[in-house]
């Protein structure tokens, strides 16, 4: 028996296979880098792709990781949006601060609001966090001076990015700056969900009763984690802004909350893979699908998501592993 | 004034109550979050309104048949879909809530399109009645008499009836229920289908309020499920009481800050949940 063997000798060589690189990783890039070649007219598609997932990666930390199921995510999106959108509005409209105020922003609202609704569980959690969002939809509607209300907020211009890259008509530059993004938090996420934080969230999601018993500061790991996811959902909504140049209600609203858990529960939760292989289906099936007719989208969308829950529970990733474990 | 204000509470919250009533029961029974149970609201309300304009089926006959038809609905959907839902985790519960509102929506939007529903009432209700000096729509008399009166028969049944003794023993201990020979799935599928006829007697009734169309099942979720948070899971009496209080915020606004509405109900649904996590009338 050699040290290798020992629990401390057997924990550090854990991590370090979790941490090792996987070719595996390298597909997001990859991935991002095609569609480029596919042609300029996939960048609209591929940026919203990009956006999407992004907000879904910070769902999927949240709802996958730490095992907090909440209906009112966007509310975190639209607060990052209008954040930079009200900023480039009145003046500033440099994309990478911007990008920072709309996160920071998204922050402190997701620790003043994961302090209070963590407290509760179950139903009434869900129900706090839907009517956060409600309520954030119903203040961004009646702060029109501020928002521009129903109409949403117009007039949002962006400066080039790093002070060069002009954002052009056929979204080169919002593409590429939207896939460098994700990448960066795709990796970071990669590391955070691996490293003893993440891995104590986990932990908390599996048995919050022994990781307090262990000594573990549930309340305020739990509150950490949502206060990053959180900001990351607001750096979506602010990167969305910034390309779009227009942030409205529909960026803080419940179903567009509900979206979200469906995209990422169709890729499979409590994986990094799942939040970006659900995007990417999602927007093509309904760019392709719901063009001709909306309700049949939804229709096939709602038959997909009840056939995923009671047949394939992890998603199309879970029904990978499955298939490879057979 | 207050009267008026009273009555239009009241009409309302009858409504809220009707529709909720059925998912405070089956929360507090299966423990299973149901965020679909609008549709039954809502195919309720397009029975009886196809019916009535389609089919020349008097409107009175429709607020019996449209739930009874819901109600065996509700039970063919308990046993061959939500009873596999029992049991699993809550993102498992509330993206199958999700999935199954997609596929109503769309249904209702596919065969009715997707414009508002109208719901053709008989004459006489569309009548204001005089009582005691003041006028009443006779509507909302009805909709009031409808929802004190369920309201009151549902607490008879389950505090006085073998059957509604059954249904408490369940919920109050689902195991100890089970192990003295109580058969709970079939409990279970009869506290559905029954709360499956009073959401569609709720969603009849409330058409006039929320408007038939292929959203209702969303429109409606959302206030169904602050009544039953609010109220506590599985308390009649707090379902009834909470609705009641919905009713009169949601007509306060509407009358003294009606821009303020939205904002004024989820604050006091957000500070209420804040301070008694359990609902107000929920046990600890």
């Amino acid at each position: 028996m050699g040290e290798e063997a020992s629990p401390p000798g057997r924990f550090r060589r854990e991590m370090a296979r979790k941490h090792r690189f996987r070719l595996a990783e390298m597909l997001l890039p990859l991935a991002l880098l095609a569609v480029p070649v596919l042609g300029p007219e996939y960048y609209a598609l591929g940026t919203q792709a990009a956006i999407v997932a992004l907000f879904v990666l910070s769902l999927d930390l949240l709802v996958g990781y730490a095992g907090v199921v909440t209906l009112g995510h966007g509310l975190f999106f639209g607060v990052g949006a209008y954040a930079a959108g009200i900023v480039s509005v009145r003046g500033w409209g440099e994309p990478l601060s911007g990008l920072a105020i709309g996160a920071a922003c998204a922050a402190v609202c997701g620790a003043v609001l994961g302090a209070i609704v963590l407290r509760t569980a179950r139903f009434t959690l869900l129900m706090l966090t839907l009517s956060a969002v409600f309520l954030g939809n119903a203040i961004a509607n009646r702060a029109s001076w501020l928002t521009g209300g129903v109409d949403g907020l117009v007039g949002v211009t962006t400066w080039p990015l790093l002070g060069r890259f002009e954002f052009d008509l056929f979204g080169r530059t919002g593409y590429a700056y939207a896939a460098c993004v994700l990448v960066l938090v795709w990796f970071g996420l990669h590391w955070l969900v691996h490293a003893p934080f993440g891995q104590s969230v986990q932990g908390i999601r599996d048995n919050p009763d022994r990781a307090a018993s262990l000594g573990m500061a549930v309340l305020p790991r739990q509150t950490l984690v949502f206060a990053i996811s959180a900001g990351l959902a607001g750096l979506a909504g602010a990167l969305q802004a910034e390309i779009n140049q227009f942030a409205g209600l529909k960026d803080v609203s419940f179903e567009f909350s509900a979206e979200a858990l469906v995209i990422l529960a169709l890729g499979g939760a409590g994986r990094l893979y799942g939040a970006v292989i659900g995007s990417a289906a999602y927007l093509i099936g309904q760019d392709v699908l719901a063009k001709d007719n909306p309700a049949l989208w939804q229709l096939w969308l709602g038959v997909l998501i009840v056939a995923v829950v009671l047949f394939a529970p992890g998603g199309l990733l879970g029904l990978l592993d499955r298939a490879r474990a057979r | 004034m207050t009267a008026d204000i009273a009555f239009q509470a009241l009409g309302y919250g009858s409504v809220l109550y009707l529709i909720s009533v059925g998912l405070s029961v089956t929360l507090g029974l299966m423990g299973f979050i149901n965020l679909a149970h609008g549709i039954f609201a809502m195919i309720g309300g397009y029975l009886a309104a196809v019916a009535v304009a389609g089919w020349g089926v008097p409107w009175p006959a429709m607020l019996v048949l449209a739930p009874l038809a819901t109600a065996a609905l509700a039970a063919v959907l308990e046993r061959t879909l939500f009873a596999r839902l029992y049991g699993r985790s809550e993102l498992d519960q509330v993206l199958f809530c999700i999935g199954i509102v997609f596929i109503a929506g769309a249904l209702i939007r596919l065969g009715f399109g997707p414009t508002l529903q109208p719901m053709p009432l008989p004459p006489a209700l569309r009548e204001t009645v005089q009582v005691a000096g003041m006028g009443f729509y006779a509507y909302k008399l009805l909709v009031i008499g409808v929802g004190v009166a369920t309201a009151l028969a549902l607490l008879f049944g389950l505090e006085r009836t073998r059957a509604g003794a059954i249904i408490r023993a369940a919920v109050e201990n689902r195991g100890m229920a089970e192990s003295v020979g109580l058969r709970t799935g079939p409990i279970f599928t009869a506290t559905f289908a029954l709360g499956g006829a009073l959401g569609a007697l709720g969603g009849i009734l409330g058409a006039d309020v929320f408007g038939l169309n292929p959203a209702y099942a969303l429109d409606v979720l959302v206030y169904i499920q602050i009544v039953v948070a609010i109220a506590g899971l599985g308390t009649l009496r707090g379902s009834f009481l909470a609705a009641l209080l919905i009713g009169v915020i949601q007509t306060l606004s509407a009358y003294y800050v009606p821009e303020m509405g939205t904002i004024l109900l989820f604050s006091v649904v957000f500070l209420l949940l804040l301070l008694r996590p359990r609902g107000l009338f929920g046990r600890v």
